[in-house]
């Protein structure tokens, strides 16, 4: 009764705040929507007993992809010549995106005792430990090529946006290479006795 | 039919996965604006993949739905990542991050 009270508070916040991602004029709003749908992700993930998945949802992405967005939305300047709206405008929506953000987490701390109940937990071991050992036996390759995947997108995300910083000395191969002795080194005699100058 | 209502089986995960999916579909295909919003719907699209596996784990799949959502889940932030990444470039070099101007390629 409570899970399933609980499944569909989720699911409507999720699908709502889904569809103002998409819809949202501004992209400031549409990114707190989006951890918005994350958090509630991460309910029903913890509805259906994949707490390990739950948590990683939260750290990874409402810590750091959301973030990313966040930071990208707000370094470029999306409006273009548009004249720049006042921060009050903004106001309204994040407070209302913290707001049931908050009263979540609050009746998640207050009903913790029945949800303990609620969340389902399958077997005898817990999910993290039952995660990690078929992550590292049963499926060491798809979990290696995640690790390619993410180097992957590591190298590709530098080379792209990295830009040459004025002012470091580099190594220029071509400038070395066309180098000659004998247009950059004379051979001077000087006399005995006598300095160069 | 209060009990009936409240049970929450499969069939209550893959239609709400299936409303999610939906609604990111729907913000590739009627976004105009900016490609941010396309990540974002990605990135929704990819969550209701994850939350079909984490279902089917749940409802008698085994650990396996797990270990494959955390690897959805990792290319996912692999593919914000250089989605951005690609916006950052593009936006230097034209000013503006507008679906319709992204048609260089057209010919």
């Amino acid at each position: 009764m409570i899970a399933g009270a609980m499944f569909y508070v989720f699911a409507l916040v999720l699908i709502a705040s889904a569809v103002a991602v998409v819809s949202v004029r501004q992209p400031v709003n549409a990114v707190l929507f989006l951890i918005l749908c994350f958090f509630n992700a991460a309910g029903l993930f913890l509805l259906l007993g994949a707490e390990f998945l739950a948590f990683i949802l939260l750290i990874v992405y409402v810590g750091a992809v959301a973030v990313l967005f966040l930071f990208v939305v707000m370094m470029l300047d999306v409006q273009g010549d548009a004249p720049r709206p006042p921060l009050k405008r903004f106001l309204p929506m994040s407070l209302g995106v913290g707001a049931v953000l908050l009263v979540q987490v609050v009746v998640m701390a207050v009903f913790w005792p029945q949800a303990q109940a609620v969340i389902s937990v399958a077997t005898d071991i817990e999910n993290t430990k039952a995660l990690g050992r078929v992550l590292y036996t049963d499926f060491i390759y798809p979990f290696q090529v995640s690790g390619l995947v993410l180097l992957t997108a590591m190298i590709g995300a530098i080379a792209l946006t990295q830009r040459g910083s004025r002012g470091t000395k580099r190594q220029n191969v071509q400038a070395q290479l066309d180098r000659r002795a004998e247009d950059v080194v004379s051979l001077h005699h000087v006399e005995s006795g006598k300095g160069i100058l | 039919m209060m009990g009936n209502l409240f049970t929450i089986g499969l069939g209550h995960y893959l239609a709400l996965a299936g409303m999610l999916f939906v609604v990111g579909l729907m913000g590739v295909v009627m976004n105009r604006r900016n490609v941010i919003v396309w990540l974002m719907s990605i990135e929704l699209m990819l969550l209701a993949a994850t939350l079909n596996l984490v279902a089917f784990s749940h409802f008698g799949g085994g650990i396996a739905g797990q270990a494959f959502a955390m690897i959805v889940l990792t290319v996912a932030a692999a593919e914000s990542a250089i989605g951005l990444a690609i916006l950052v470039v593009a936006f230097r070099q034209r000013g503006e991050i507008a679906v319709s101007g992204l048609s260089d390629l057209k010919g």
